[in-house]
């Protein structure tokens, strides 16, 4: 038995290629035990890769990680017995009943056939399965199947737990639900490292964020962290007439120096404000250009921003493996 | 905030006491994990019975059209042909029955449960193990069909009840060896259409030429060489002289010998592919 670490997680240069690609590239992970973790990234950052690593799927090409304070190479064993991973895709099996998944996953971990019973029982009554229980997985929604799936991840709590994308494709209140019990699993204590494409999700669940970025990791820190590192506030300007705008880009470009994003929206555009003074000398000089300002809010920046602004392209364009 | 119903409260109540940690169980033994996976394997029976359909159809449909079409032809009469094709038609029929173990566990692969089985504590070779065992009730399946249609047809076996089950029992541990073959492919291949696209490219010609449709000393001399290193001649042979009440203890080995070796070549090559499976 290893010491009891603080660490759920430790990586050290952790790296996998496939031909060319480095879908891994040298990540320095910690992550500390009973915290929620997001592993945030575009598609094809290597999100996936990593957390395979890390659940004994797939063998590293370098480098070392320590889960739960086992060594991932010579301990793949110990390690398998103190996790679960809910993979991308539904790894439950489509062709049996919910309960029967959950009974065959009981049997599999150890539990004689009457507490599988019971076991699968509880946890189709506590994520709302019950009745759908006798129905084969191929009938589920979406959000039924992914539910299941978590389930099948705790039919013995394991000390640490990896979602893979948990809410992609999902609706918003099965996206709630399954926030929800990612919750609940971090108040028993449970490590969650979970890997997402949203950053709302991250913002929302996390305790700790890594932004991955084409194998590497970028930046590391709490949401507030991460943003405070992006700089100062963000002021997002609304004009009454988008014909203005590129004159109240100029405008915002001189009195404020930095690059301004034009928005969507071809009635807004957001900037970086050096803290309130800043922002309100930029507005005066758009008033005073004669520029029409429907509002304006002043933020802190949001995860999006802070995507761009680390990586120089926007989160949700998706990478080309 | 969001708002809270009263049905997410619940659901709130049931999920925490449900994720409370609760004992670890001590780890499955080797054989109750093979059990629990040939119980999956029952249940995917159960739950989709037509997949056995296309495989099973293949050898009902050839016992048939030989029998009525050349039996006369080849033997004489069709009673005298079917006497000769039956025990061929039971190989030829669990054979391609067998091929469901690569296809299984590449659909497993593909569909990503086989993730979920891999990340378990549990005696590595349990999945396929399991998977192979499970296997059994669809040989006995397959060759209950092939047998029944065999003695509507008027099918005789001189060798009785007793020849009959051992003839089954002897292609069944001969199955559980080619199985390990089919599990190999089952990782190799990337999709289960091109497993079983590979399993009917080995499978027709060793089918084929063989002794299972006709006397080979007929054959030319180059094709009976082959025919006459063909494993499947020899299980033919071995089974027609079960259930003809013939049978020597030569021919019997030769089968068992030949199970053994291919379980030994792909049980571990089929182990290693598992084990360093990306």
């Amino acid at each position: 038995m290893p010491e009891q670490s603080e660490s759920a997680v430790e990586t050290r240069g952790l790296t996998k290629t496939f031909g060319a690609t480095r879908a891994v590239d040298e990540v320095d992970l910690t992550v500390p035990a009973g915290s929620i973790y997001g592993l945030l990234g575009p598609n094809g950052a290597g999100k996936t890769t990593l957390v395979r690593m890390l659940a004994t799927l797939t063998r590293p090409d370098a480098g070392h990680a320590r889960v739960l304070g086992y060594d991932l190479a010579d301990e793949a064993d110990a390690i398998r017995s103190r996790v679960s991973l809910t993979g991308q895709f539904a790894s439950v099996d489509e062709d049996l009943t919910g309960r029967e998944n959950l009974v065959l996953l009981g049997r599999l971990l150890g539990h004689r056939r009457a507490q599988a019973k019971e076991r699968a029982d509880e946890l189709l009554d506590a994520f709302g399965l019950s009745d759908a229980a006798n129905r084969t997985v191929h009938t589920y929604s979406g959000g039924m199947r992914r539910r299941l799936d978590i389930g099948a991840s705790i039919v013995v709590t394991p000390d640490l737990i990896f979602l893979d994308e948990p809410t992609t494709g999902l609706d918003p209140r099965s996206r709630n639900q399954v926030w929800q019990i990612v919750r609940a699993l971090a108040d028993d204590g449970c490590t969650v490292l979970l890997t997402t494409q949203y950053l709302d999700e991250a913002d929302q669940l996390a305790d700790r964020i890594a932004v991955i970025d084409r194998g590497t990791m970028i930046a590391e820190g709490t949401s507030t962290e991460l943003k405070a590192s992006v700089g100062s506030g963000v002021l997002r300007v609304r004009l009454s007439a988008p014909e203005q705008r590129a004159a109240a880009a100029r405008v915002l470009e001189r009195t404020l120096r930095t690059s301004v994003h034009l928005e969507s929206d071809p009635t807004a555009l957001s900037t970086q404000a050096a803290g309130p003074e800043g922002a309100t000398f930029a507005l005066t000089e758009l008033s005073r250009a004669g520029m029409e300002i429907a509002d304006f809010a002043l933020g802190q920046p949001s995860l999006d921003e802070v995507f761009l602004a680390l990586t120089g392209h926007p989160a949700t364009i998706t990478e080309a493996s | 905030m969001t708002t809270t119903t009263t049905t997410d409260l619940v659901f709130d109540q049931a999920l925490r006491s449900a994720i409370v940690t609760t004992e670890r169980p001590p780890r499955a033994s080797a054989l109750s994990a093979s059990l629990a996976f040939s119980w999956r394997a029952l249940l995917k029976i159960k739950h989709v019975p037509e997949q056995l359909g296309d495989v099973v159809g293949i050898p009902i449909i050839f016992t048939l059209l030989f029998t009525y079409m050349f039996g006369g032809a080849l033997a004489g009469t069709t009673g005298d042909y079917l006497q000769f094709l039956l025990p061929g038609s039971l190989v030829m029929a669990v054979l391609m029955v067998s091929m469901y173990a690569g296809v299984g566990l590449n659909t497993d692969v593909t569909k990503g449960v086989f993730d979920r089985f891999r990340t378990l504590p549990i005696w590595r070779p349990a999945l396929i193990v399991g998977g192979l065992l499970g296997d059994v009730l669809r040989y006995v399946i397959a060759s209950a069909l092939v047998i029944g249609l065999g003695l509507v047809m008027g099918y005789h076996p001189a060798g009785g009840v007793i020849g009959v089950l051992s003839g089954v029992a002897l292609l069944l541990v001969f199955a559980f060896g080619l199985g390990w073959v089919w599990t190999t492919l089952g990782l190799l291949m990337r999709t289960p259409s091109a497993v079983m696209n590979m399993g009917m490219l080995v499978l027709f010609p060793l089918t084929f030429a063989s002794n299972v449709f006709v006397d080979p000393s007929t054959l030319p001399g180059w094709l009976r060489v082959f025919v006459d290193a063909n494993p499947v001649t020899h299980l033919v042979t071995a089974e027609r002289s079960l259930m003809d009440g013939t049978a020597t203890a030569a021919e019997i080995i030769w089968v068992l010998v030949a199970s053994a070796a291919l379980a030994a070549v792909f049980a571990p090559l089929t182990m290693w592919i598992y084990r360093n499976k990306q």
